[in-house]
């Protein structure tokens, strides 16, 4: 049988590339990319444990929840992006440095 | 012989979102992203979530990515153009940083999973002796359907709600302006 150890070290590693995408792209995109992949981690790591939990199934509705909250902040994030785009015509994180124009 | 497929979906998930990591091609790297979660699909059918697996499927693949990919290709010529002239490799100087961060996060973070020792928790063991394991044969779904309309009526409903506000400002946000009003 597999261990929980095994699903932890794979989500660890996972949420270590989600944290260097997050820190070296150039991107908006790139890094909503990053985001997905952290969030997948702890998606994994309330799966793994879930299984642990048949009665009230606590991991794996969170897990659910947690789908569903990603896709919610992709749509909102995705949109600003646009905006953003719209208005600086770059989506590189670094070269946004005003909130007023 | 789960054993195997395990270590297999866990390649797959963690090559392809290497390649993510160091893809200088937007594109690529969101079709790899791809991958990854077909993988970690897999690895959610062998966790005994094949319902989770399933609504990563729909959600994921069928919904935020194609979101990505339109996004993306909204944002017109100039991005992808910026991203293919970046020219960055993985182990650049600029790059070191990033590098450096992850790695010792990487060294801590498995420090804090060999101490834990997720197998010996006490309510895992508990649950073990209770026969309180989700089941292989797959029979757990009811269980999930069950809850989530009685013991987890309230989050559902506050999420429904909160998805579709979401969906309306992300519908608001990207919408053209006028041309009296910029």
């Amino acid at each position: 049988m597999i261990t929980l150890n095994d699903f932890l070290m794979v989500s660890v590693v996972l949420f270590c590339i989600g944290l260097y995408i997050i820190l070296a792209k150039k991107n908006a995109i790139q890094v909503l990319i990053g985001i997905e992949l952290m969030l997948n981690a702890a998606i994994l790591n309330l799966v793994a444990f879930g299984r642990f939990d048949r009665a009230n199934n606590a991991g794996q509705v969170f897990a659910l929840f947690a789908i569903v909250l990603a896709a919610a902040t992709t749509a909102v994030a995705l949109a600003i992006v646009l905006n953003v785009y719209r208005r600086y015509k770059t989506i590189d994180p670094d070269q946004i440095n005003q909130l007023k124009d | 012989m789960v054993q195997v497929f395990f270590y297999i979906m866990a390649f797959i998930t963690l090559a392809s979102a290497l390649v993510v990591a160091a893809g200088k091609n937007l594109v690529r790297s969101l079709f790899m992203f791809f991958v990854t979660l077909f993988g970690l699909a897999g690895l959610y059918v062998l966790a005994l979530a094949d319902f989770v697996a399933v609504t990563q499927i729909v959600v994921y693949v069928g919904g935020i990515l194609v979101l990505i990919l339109f996004a993306f290709m909204l944002s017109g010529k100039e991005a992808l153009n910026r991203v293919s002239a970046q020219s960055e490799g993985f182990m650049s100087l600029k790059n070191a940083p990033a590098l450096l961060l992850t790695g010792l996060f990487l060294v801590i973070m498995f420090n804090v999973v060999f101490k834990a020792q997720a197998d010996k928790l006490p309510w895992v063991q508990v649950a073990a002796s209770n026969k309180n394991i989700m089941p292989v044969n797959g029979t757990g779904i009811n269980h999930i359907g069950v809850n989530l309309m009685t013991r987890y009526l309230l989050p559902f409903e506050v999420i429904s709600i909160l998805l579709m506000l979401a969906l309306v400002g992300a519908a608001h946000l990207s919408r053209k302006p006028k041309e009296d009003e910029v």
